[in-house]
């Protein structure tokens, strides 16, 4: 399949931060991708290359095949900012029309999209009220349709669910979805792990500015598997039933164990040694990391906050 | 460029909608209307005039004194005094003083007298008292009154002005004074509250956390010129707005009003040396007509335009630039804006000072360089007398320093408007400014 977007060795230095250090990624048309990172990490500074707003020190930005022009291409872009907001004062419905001119559209145009939209999301009252009318929840919704309205082909959200109701974030998530069924590719930038297992398919995790996680969320949870595994019988589990050198008890319940398995032993073994001792097992599964867990295994090695230096480009 | 014409379309619309606008659009102009020819009016008419009882006058007073003016009426029936005066139906009772030159004239009212009835009892006062003195001294009155008149008409302080095309025009300094006072006044005004203006709407952009979703879809530079743009037609409307509301209701006024006025200011010409001081609104009023139409009012007014969008152009762009470092709180803007509102405080202090005297020195600097030439230049256009190369290099100037201050304050803002949390320094800012891009 063909990558919407390649980020090739990316770097942009401020003053006293390596925000972005050489950061390469691809990602592939029609997918969801997670780019995750704890605060400060430097995905904001990121995204800001790859919508345009910030000029990257070096590397390279190639949207669709071409080289990444930040004048022409921000109608293929749909970005929605962590620090986001719209013109308190203004009418909605206006002020849905003026964002998406400015991304290109004509006013006959947007206005027909926008009230599909509405419609969509239950919001056809709302056209003439003011954005301090609206509760968080609200323009919230707000900011997603006037972000995807353009239909882009790449939607960048940054912590979108955040001040949502589970309610209204299903609604977005389904939006989501939909969107990326329909061909377009959705960044998905945050640091709440559950979601991104949920709805990625692919995610990068970065950290002080570097790349240090590529991959699909299954293989990532696989490299990062600790060989645990948890069972289930229909009998009392006794300790003699546990002294092996198969496995390693992690966990202990009455009826139920995690095993961590020792290196140069299978399942089967595990199996094997269970039935002979006459127990039923009724199951038996891989316990894979959360994302959450990599990402704090990953994260906390390091200091936890950002050292300030200086930085002398190079 | 299509996307500024839409930004513009909505900085324009947004506030020309707005109530506040519109209230002080249209009300400015009628208050102004009301409030000048309101004072005219009951300056002129209106006024019941005070009846003074005169108690104890030794004879020369009567001889000398106008007994019914516009203001006063004195009666001279004897037995009068300020124990009975209000009975008898006066407003105030006088007393003249004795032959001692240390006495004075005092005079008993119930209430207060007005400022302008005052002003013309004092007036009349001091008449009767010369003619008094000299009677006393063997001068007669008539010669002097011819003298006097003889010099009034004789003697005339005429300033003639070199016109660069030959010929000569006089000049009239009160009227150019007031013109160049004026329109650098309004310009001073308005550098500020458009100006203002600009620095809150990028501030509010900035706090409602609109920015990074407006530069995700624009480039920084274009919001701010849009922003910039949109608020210049905003001043112009009203201005041009306000030319026109007052030239009407000025000339629906005219209609009713000023045909009294207009009478009592030729009849103040014809009075004696003495009594012309009696209406000298009118007097002005008659004057300033006369030389209303000496005035060059296409050129002046063509350069106030120029010089209105000139000067906010130059300094709109550095209040953006402030605008756009400062968070929430306003008071963190006091500071930034010093190095703002300094120079267009002392192009003001140069203007006022220098008023009297267009061609000094202070006044051509002031005139030439961008940072004051808006309010300066306005001054010492109406005298006459700049040189169309002085001018055109200040205009030239004006413009360059513009482009400057906008290529300046577009790369600060640039940084700025992303900037959340703290606010910068000047130092930072200029780092912004000159760091390559």
């Amino acid at each position: 399949m063909q990558n919407i977007l390649e980020v090739k060795n990316l770097k942009k230095y401020f003053a006293t931060q390596k925000a972005v250090d050489d950061i390469s990624f691809n990602i592939e048309k029609g997918s969801i991708f997670g780019l995750l990172g704890p605060n400060g990490a430097g995905k904001t500074t990121l995204l800001r290359m790859i919508t345009g707003i910030f000029y990257p020190d070096s590397g390279e930005i190639m949207l669709d095949g071409k080289k990444f022009d930040p004048i022409n291409d921000v109608a293929k872009i749909g970005y929605m900012p962590e620090e986001r907001g719209l013109y308190k004062k203004m009418k909605i419905g206006e002020q849905a029309v003026y964002l998406a001119q400015l991304k290109g559209l004509s006013r006959t145009e947007a206005i027909h999209k926008i009230k599909d939209w509405f419609v969509k999301f239950e919001m056809q009252t709302w056209w003439n009220k003011k954005v301090e009318d609206l509760s968080k929840g609200m323009s919230q919704k707000l900011q997603f349709v006037i972000t995807v309205l353009h239909q882009p082909k790449l939607i960048i959200l940054d912590e979108p669910f955040s001040g949502l109701d589970p309610v209204n974030a299903n609604l977005i998530k389904d939006e989501i979805y939909n969107l990326a069924q329909q061909g377009s590719t959705i960044i998905f930038s945050t640091h709440r792990m559950e979601q991104v297992e949920e709805i990625c398919d692919h995610i990068i995790l970065v950290n002080k500015g570097n790349k240090i996680l590529d991959g699909t969320v299954k293989r990532v949870k696989n490299d990062f598997k600790e060989n645990l595994f948890g069972i289930s019988f229909e009998e009392k589990v006794l300790p003699e039933h546990t002294a092996i050198h198969l496995f390693q008890v992690v966990e202990k319940n009455e009826h139920e164990l995690v095993l961590k398995k020792n290196e140069g032993f299978s399942t089967n073994d595990i199996l094997q040694y269970f039935m002979h001792k006459g127990l039923t097992i009724h199951s038996f599964h891989e316990l894979l990391p959360s994302l959450n867990d990599i990402f704090i295994r990953l994260v906390e090695d390091t200091p936890m906050a950002r050292q300030f230096e200086q930085i002398t480009a190079s | 460029m299509n996307k500024v014409f839409i930004i513009i379309k909505r900085e324009y619309l947004t506030r020309v909608k707005n109530k506040t606008f519109l209230l002080s659009t249209f009300l400015f102009p009628i208050m102004m209307m009301l409030f000048i020819f309101g004072s005219v009016f009951f300056a002129v008419s209106g006024r019941q005039k005070q009846k003074i009882a005169v108690a104890n006058d030794p004879g020369y007073f009567r001889q000398n004194i106008k007994i019914d003016s516009s203001q006063t009426i004195f009666d001279f029936t004897p037995g009068t005094d300020s124990l009975n005066y209000e009975a008898k139906g006066y407003d105030g009772v006088l007393y003249l003083p004795g032959d001692s030159s240390s006495d004075k004239y005092v005079i008993y009212s119930k209430k207060q007298i007005g400022l302008e009835p005052r002003g013309q009892l004092t007036r009349q006062i001091n008449k009767a008292a010369e003619n008094r003195l000299l009677q006393q001294r063997g001068i007669q009155k008539e010669i002097l009154d011819s003298i006097s008149l003889q010099v009034k008409n004789a003697v005339e302080l005429v300033n003639v002005v070199p016109e660069k095309n030959g010929k000569s025009k006089e000049a009239n300094a009160g009227l150019a004074y007031g013109i160049g006072f004026g329109s650098g006044i309004l310009i001073y005004i308005t550098m500020f509250v458009f100006g203002a203006m600009v620095m809150r709407g990028v501030m509010e952009e900035k706090t409602n956390r609109i920015a990074e979703v407006m530069v995700s879809s624009v480039k920084p530079f274009q919001l701010m010129i849009g922003k910039i743009i949109g608020i210049a037609g905003v001043g112009l409307t009203q201005f041009i707005l306000w030319i026109v509301l007052i030239f009407g209701l000025s000339l629906l006024a005219s209609a009713f009003l000023p045909t009294e006025l207009l009478e009592q200011a030729k009849q103040a010409n014809n009075n004696v040396p003495g009594m012309a001081q009696n209406n000298t609104m009118a007097l002005k009023l008659l004057e300033a007509q006369q030389t209303l139409s000496g005035v060059p009012w296409g050129l002046i007014i063509s350069c106030f335009l120029f010089y209105f969008l000139g000067g906010y152009l130059f300094y709109s762009s550095l209040f953006a630039a402030v605008g756009s470092v400062i968070n929430e709180d306003p008071q963190e803007a006091q500071s930034l804006m010093l190095p703002i509102t300094m120079p267009i405080i002392f192009a003001f202090i140069i203007l006022s000072t220098g008023l009297s005297s267009p061609d000094s020195t202070a006044m051509f600097w002031g005139s030439i360089i961008p940072f004051t030439s808006p309010i300066v230049m306005m001054g010492r256009l109406p005298s006459g007398g700049v040189p169309w190369w002085q001018l055109a290099l200040s205009m030239g100037l004006l413009i360059a320093g513009f482009l400057f201050t906008t290529w300046l304050a577009g790369k600060i803002y640039r940084t700025g408007i992303l900037l959340y949390g703290k606010k910068a320094s000047w130092k930072e800012m200029m780092k912004w400014a000159f760091r390559k891009s």
